[in-house]
């Protein structure tokens, strides 16, 4: 008896019932379908946050002024405490790759007649870095733009699209903000919207100089962008800010901080860890119909067995072997449940992208999650039809030619 | 006796352990049984016949005693050796002729050369020469609810003589057959013994079915009573075409 005979007999046993092993087959492919759906929608979910972490920047600190504890405490930004000089000042510490002052205010702009309100952020050149932007044309302002307090701007895609016409290059055009007058030196690439849905790329960079001598008047900044060298200096890096801003600040150690730190790398990773638990928890979910599946499976060939009793005992009086009758009943299972999880695998890549059209949720197939479920559906043929073959390669052929129904 | 013995038993017993008591079945039966023999084998139920068919099939081992099939000790030998025994040498041929049903005569005849490893041209070819012989040439692609009790329990000889066994053994052939197709089946299994040369031992309680015989065993409580040949032997041909003579003289 060689493998392709076994394999006929067994597909004959599947083709004899085809409602029933179809019937079968339903639950495996669900189950297929909907681990590789709950993994796409769950890795869609955390990607998205990684890239979110990367658009943001990577390894950085975000220093705002204004205390964070204590019972005169405001909101952050409403007291004035850090200074250019803070900023230069951190930037100077060891493990340090960049430190970025930020002041921004709200802009009416103007190109001709069209007008659009955007965020004007002022910045030092180091923002581009940061927040790793690419230009579509033009450059970055400079460190002497800065120091000169000079009256450019680089704008975002969406506040490029909103001012001029798709003909025209913005670079080197002379816009308005808020009455006063700059010239455009870069245009970003878009980057999308970000995690709670604000358009990144409606934006205005201008050196932060410009914002607090022409727009604000003001000599504080709001929010200190610190880049750490690395991921494992971060906690060395903040302790270090902190202690710094503390001498400079003169804050006895009795006294509240005039500034508070947020590590918001932290806080995303700690949401892709939580995205992470969802996806295993959806799985698992899905994992669970799998199994109710696979016992499907289990409960068919077992009535396979009962039914097919008189079957087997004559195979076994025409010579099968225990081994032969094993393997016909485990290749039978097996291949309703590989049969399954194909079929299961197309659903579930079909279900994943109806999803993401008309739900609009972020799904991402992983070559993972499609070999996971195949493997996890062949496993389930071998160990769920494993006992019903043993049940019938066991029987004895003289009470099984017996065997009344 | 002349002629090398198809089946040679040597005091064989067969006990059942039903928990706290025994049922002998079989208690010391000997037998020869010589190439190209057709013995029948009698006895009311719970003599053991059946038992004794099931050894003699390979089916099942004695608990005691010696069996020779073919010259070759096979008392001893493990369950998948004696698969093999099943599938080389002998047929089976039963009372509910045990055909598959959802697939074709072809496939059901085929059957015992699945498990041989025969090529497919090959067991496609040995299935239609042992479908031809038993007169169903035509009827490959039926399916055996398609056919009569008689039809069947050809198609069941045609796979019990595929594998050109040495030994085909019949339980009640003709059990769940009238008594013209019973006839039929029986001149099917004689021209076997005698064009084919096939040993033939079958089980019945029908006393004119065990008359086509040539040699008539009796058990009774496990043990032999009775073994005897047939005197009068009686030819299933030559009874068909009297029984067709009768019907034409009758209408």
């Amino acid at each position: 008896m060689n493998f392709t005979n076994n394999y006929e007999v067994a597909l004959n046993g599947i083709k004899a019932n085809k409602m029933r092993s179809s019937l079968t087959m339903l639950g495996i492919i669900i189950g297929v379908a909907a681990v590789i759906i709950m993994i796409s929608v769950g890795q869609g979910a955390s990607k998205r946050i990684s890239d979110q972490i990367s658009s943001m920047g990577s390894n950085l600190l975000m220093i705002y002024s204004g205390s964070s504890g204590g019972p005169m405490r405001g909101a952050s930004g409403s007291v004035n405490s850090l200074t250019l000089d803070d900023a230069e000042a951190i930037g100077e510490l060891d493990q340090v790759a960049n430190s970025v002052p930020e002041l921004s205010t709200s802009g009416n702009v103007q190109y001709g007649n069209q007008t659009w309100t955007s965020t004007v952020d002022g910045t030092t050149p180091e923002m581009q870095e940061i927040k790793q932007w690419t230009l579509s044309s033009g450059s970055y302002f400079s460190d002497e733009d800065v120091t000169n307090v000079s009256m450019v701007a680089v704008i975002g895609s969406t506040v490029a699209e909103n001012l001029f016409s798709s003909g025209t290059d913005p670079v080197g055009q002379s816009i308005t903000i808020n009455k006063l007058t700059f010239k455009v030196v870069g245009v970003l690439n878009s980057k999308g919207a970000a995690m709670m849905g604000q358009d990144q790329d409606d934006i205005i960079y201008v050196p932060i100089t410009t914002v607090q001598l022409r727009m604000v008047g003001s000599k504080y900044v709001r929010t200190i962008n610190v880049q750490a060298a690395s991921e494992n200096s971060m906690s060395y890096v903040q302790s270090n800010v902190e202690e710094l801003l503390r001498q400079r600040h003169r804050i006895s150690d009795t006294e509240e901080d005039d500034f508070n730190v947020r590590n918001l790398t932290s806080v995303l990773e700690a949401m892709e860890t939580a995205t992470g638990t969802m996806t295993m928890l959806l799985a698992s979910v899905a994992a669970v119909s799998l199994l109710v599946g696979g016992i499907g499976i289990m409960n068919i060939m077992l009535v396979s067995v009962t039914e097919r009793t008189r079957e087997i005992g004559l195979r076994m009086a025409v010579g099968a072997t225990e081994s032969n009758i094993l393997n016909q009943f485990l290749v039978e299972s097996l291949v309703l449940c590989l049969a399954g999880g194909v079929l299961g695998i197309l659903t579930g890549v079909v279900g994943a992208k109806l999803i993401s059209k008309f739900a609009g949720w972020n799904t991402y197939i992983t070559m993972y999650s499609i070999l996971l479920s195949a493997g996890f559906s062949a496993v389930i043929g071998v160990f769920f039809g494993y006992y019903p073959a043993k049940k019938a390669a066991g029987l004895d052929p003289i009470e099984a030619l017996r065997f009344e129904k | 006796m002349s002629g090398k013995a198809a089946i040679l038993m040597e005091d064989i017993k067969k006990t059942y352990d039903m928990g706290e008591t025994q049922i002998f079945a079989l208690k010391g039966v000997s037998l020869n049984i010589q190439e190209g023999e057709m013995v029948a084998i009698m006895g009311s139920s719970g003599s053991g016949k059946s038992t004794l068919l099931n050894l003699i099939g390979c089916l099942d081992r004695p608990t005691g005693g010696t069996y020779y099939l073919d010259g070759e000790n096979v008392s001893d030998l493990d369950k998948d050796q004696l698969a093999a025994i099943r599938n080389k040498r002998l047929g089976f041929v039963f009372q509910g002729f045990n055909l598959l049903g959802r697939v074709s005569v072809l496939a059901n005849v085929q059957l015992p050369l699945v498990y041989a490893g025969t090529g497919k041209k090959e067991m496609e070819d040995r299935a239609k020469e042992a479908l031809a012989w038993v007169g169903l040439a035509s009827y490959t692609r039926h399916y055996p609810s398609q056919m009569s009790g008689g039809q069947q329990q050809r198609v069941a000889i045609a796979r019990a003589l595929v594998n050109n066994p040495s030994l085909i053994l019949a339980d009640e052939p003709t059990g769940a057959l009238d008594s013209k197709t019973s006839i039929e089946i029986i001149s099917v299994i004689q021209r076997l013994n005698i064009e084919k040369g096939i040993t033939v031992v079958m089980v019945t309680h029908e006393k004119d079915i065990a008359l086509y015989c040539r040699r008539l065993i009796n058990l009774k409580d496990g043990r032999i009573i009775g073994d005897e040949p047939v005197l009068n032997r009686r030819d299933a041909a030559r009874d068909l075409s009297l029984l067709a003579e009768e019907r034409g003289a009758a209408s």
